[in-house]
C-alpha cells in the first residue's frame, strides 16, 4: 500500500519535471516551421539548423567559448584561494571566501546590474571579454565550494611525510596536493561550465547588445519569431547537462559533493 | 604539515590573484551600483554623478508598494509549495538505493542548471494553445477545445516552482542524509504508521532545517527575473523583473540600482535569519 503510494508520488514528480521537456522534444521534430504538439510529421532538420544556420551557429560558438574560458578563469581564482585557506591560518582571509560565495547567493539581477554599471563606467561595456570575467566572478562559488571540500578530505600526514623527506612547497603541491585535488578541480570546472552555458541575465546585461549567446538568442527568438530551432537547442542543452553531470557522478562522489555544497551555503 | 600562519610576505602570494579579481570585479562593481543609485537621471538614458535620494523616494509610491508586496507573496508561495513537495520526496529519496539516488540527482542538477529563458520557453509551450497540455485533454475527451493557459498567475507559480524544486531537494538532501534512521525505526517498532512516523518524528526533528530551507528557497524565488515576464501579465511582475526592465528597456539605471540595493538589503536580512536558524539547529 505505502509502496504503491510512494511509486505514484515519485511518478507524479517525475512527470512534473519531465513534461515540459517532453513537449519541447516533441516540438523540436516538427516537419514544418510550427511549434505544434503532438508534432506534425517527423524531421531532425531543426537539429541540423543549430549548426547550419549562421546565426545559431555563431550563438553556439559564442556560448561554448564563453563557458570554456569563464569556467577556467573561475577555477584559476578559486584554486589558489582554497589552497591558501587550507594551508594557512589566516582568519581574515575568510572574507574572500565570503566574497566568492556572495555573487551566487544574491539574486542574479544584482550581480548583473553591478557588473553592467561597472563596465559602463570603466568604458569597456559590450566587449566580449567582459562577459568572460563577469561569468567567472558569478560562478566562482562552484569551484570554490567543491575545492574547499576537496582540500578538507586530504590527509595532512601525507603532506607532512613529503615535507619531512625534504620536498619544498612547490614540489609538495605538484606531486602530492595537485593529484589529490584534481577530481575536485574537474567537477568544479564542470559545474561552472554547464551553468555558464545556460546563463542569461549576466551575459545579457554585459554583452547583450553586441553578442548573442544561445540563451540570449532563444530569448530574442521568443520575442521576434518562434522557430522549432529553439526547441532543438533546449534538448541539446538538457542532454549536455545530463551527460556532464552523469560523468561527474560516474567518476566522482556526487552525493558527497552535493552534501557539502548545500551545507556550505547555509 | 600543520596549518601555520603566513611567515613571510611571499606566503601571501597565492592570495594575490583571487583577492584582486574578487575585489576589482565584485566589490568595486557593487560599490559602483550603490553610487549610481544616488545619481541624477538625465533624459535619453544617461545619468550624471550627484547625491540625490530621488531614486529611493520613488519607493514610496503605491505602485512600488504593490510590486514589493506581490514579489514577497509570490516568493513565499513558491517556497511553501516547493518545501511541501520536496520534503517527503527528498526523505524517501535518501532511503533509496545509491544508484537510484544518483540518477535522480543528475536529473535534478540538469534541470537546475537550465536557464530561465529555457524554462520559460518550455512552460509557455506546454501552456500554449497549439502545443499545450490542453491538446492532450482534448484528445482524451476531457475538454471541448484547446486553449491557452498563459499568461496567468497559476502559470507563473508553476514555472517558478519548477525552477526552484530541484534547488529545494538539493538543499534538503544533506540534512536528510544525516538524519538518524533509528529515529523512524524506533517509531515504527512502537507501532506508528510510516506516515505518522514521518509527521511526528522526521518533521519535528528537522524543524530548523525546514525553516532555513524555506528562507533559502524564498531568496532563490526572489531572484527569478524572467518567468513572471514570460508566463504572466504585467501585474505579475516581481522586483527582479522590474529591475531588469528599468535597467535595459527604460534605461533608468539610477532607479534600477536603487531597487537592486533595496533587494540586497532584503536578501541580506534573510540570510542573517537563515544563519541564526542554522545555529539553533546545531545546538539543538
Amino acid at each position: 500500500m505505502t509502496s504503491v503510494f510512494r511509486k505514484f508520488y515519485f511518478f507524479l514528480i517525475a512527470l512534473f519535471l519531465a513534461l515540459p521537456l517532453i513537449v519541447v522534444a516533441g516540438v523540436s521534430v516538427n516537419q514544418k516551421q510550427t511549434l505544434a504538439f503532438p508534432p506534425e510529421g517527423f524531421s531532425t532538420s531543426w537539429y541540423g539548423e543549430i549548426f547550419l544556420n549562421t546565426e545559431w551557429r555563431n550563438a553556439l560558438f559564442a556560448s561554448v567559448t564563453l563557458a570554456v574560458l569563464s569556467a577556467a578563469l573561475a577555477v584559476a581564482i578559486a584554486l589558489p584561494l582554497a589552497w591558501f585557506l587550507w594551508r594557512r591560518v589566516a582568519p581574515w582571509a575568510n572574507i574572500f571566501q565570503l566574497l566568492g560565495v556572495a555573487p551566487f547567493t544574491l539574486p542574479p539581477v544584482i550581480t548583473a546590474l553591478g557588473l553592467l554599471t561597472f563596465w559602463a563606467t570603466a568604458g569597456f561595456y559590450g566587449q566580449p571579454w567582459t562577459a568572460v570575467v563577469s561569468h567567472a566572478i558569478f560562478f566562482v562559488t562552484l569551484p570554490l565550494v567543491t575545492l574547499s571540500l576537496g582540500f578538507t578530505s586530504i590527509d595532512r600526514s601525507l603532506v607532512e611525510a613529503a615535507a619531512t623527506m625534504g620536498a619544498d612547497e612547490r614540489t609538495i603541491f605538484r606531486t602530492v596536493v595537485l593529484p589529490l585535488i584534481l577530481p575536485y578541480v574537474v567537477s568544479g570546472y564542470a559545474f561552472a561550465f554547464v551553468l555558464s552555458l545556460n546563463e542569461y541575465i549576466v551575459a545579457y546585461m554585459t554583452v547583450g547588445f553586441t553578442m548573442e549567446t544561445l540563451p540570449i538568442k532563444i530569448f530574442n527568438a521568443l520575442r521576434y519569431g518562434y522557430t522549432p530551432t529553439m526547441a532543438s537547442v533546449t534538448v541539446l542543452f538538457v542532454s549536455t547537462a545530463a551527460v556532464i553531470f552523469g560523468l561527474v557522478a560516474r567518476f566522482g562522489d556526487l552525493p558527497k559533493l552535493l552534501g557539502a555544497m548545500a551545507s556550505d551555503q547555509k | 604539515m600543520r596549518r601555520e600562519p603566513p611567515q613571510t610576505l611571499g606566503d601571501y602570494s597565492p592570495l594575490l590573484f583571487p583577492a584582486a579579481m574578487l575585489t576589482i570585479f565584485f566589490v568595486v562593481p557593487f560599490g559602483t551600483m550603490i553610487a549610481v543609485s544616488f545619481f541624477q537621471r538625465e533624459q535619453g538614458g544617461f545619468y550624471t554623478p550627484a547625491f540625490v535620494f530621488d531614486n529611493y523616494q520613488r519607493f514610496l509610491s503605491a505602485f512600488f508598494g504593490g510590486v514589493l508586496g506581490f514579489s514577497l507573496m509570490m516568493a513565499i508561495a513558491v517556497a511553501v509549495c516547493c518545501v511541501v513537495l520536496a520534503l517527503p520526496f527528498t526523505y524517501l529519496l535518501t532511503r533509496m538505493a545509491r544508484r537510484v539516488q544518483i540518477v535522480w540527482l543528475v536529473a535534478l542538477l540538469s534541470i537546475l542548471s537550465l536557464s530561465e529563458v529555457i524554462i520559460g520557453f518550455a512552460w509557455s509551450t506546454l501552456f500554449s494553445r497549439t502545443a499545450g497540455i490542453t491538446n492532450i485533454l482534448v484528445a482524451l475527451g476531457l475538454m471541448g477545445e484547446a486553449k491557452a493557459l498563459t499568461p496567468s498567475f497559476a502559470a507563473v507559480l508553476t514555472g517558478m516552482v519548477y525552477q526552484a524544486f530541484p534547488y529545494t531537494v538539493l538543499v534538503l538532501f544533506p540534512a536528510l542524509v544525516r538524519l538518524d534512521p533509528t529515529l523512524t525505526e524506533a517509531a515504527r517498532t512502537l507501532g506508528a504508521s510510516p506516515l505518522k512516523a514521518f509527521f511526528t518524528v522526521v518533521v519535528p526533528a528537522l524543524r530548523n532545517t525546514i525553516v532555513a530551507t524555506l528562507i533559502m528557497v524564498f531568496i532563490f524565488a526572489l531572484g527569478s527575473y524572467l518567468l513572471p515576464q514570460l508566463l504572466g501579465r504585467p501585474q505579475h511582475w516581481t522586483l527582479s523583473v522590474l529591475i531588469t526592465d528599468q535597467a535595459i528597456y527604460q534605461s533608468n539605471m539610477p532607479f534600477a540600482a536603487a531597487m537592486a540595493v533595496f533587494l540586497v538589503l532584503v536578501t541580506l536580512g534573510l540570510v542573517a535569519l537563515t544563519v541564526i536558524a542554522g545555529r539553533k539547529g546545531e545546538t539543538a
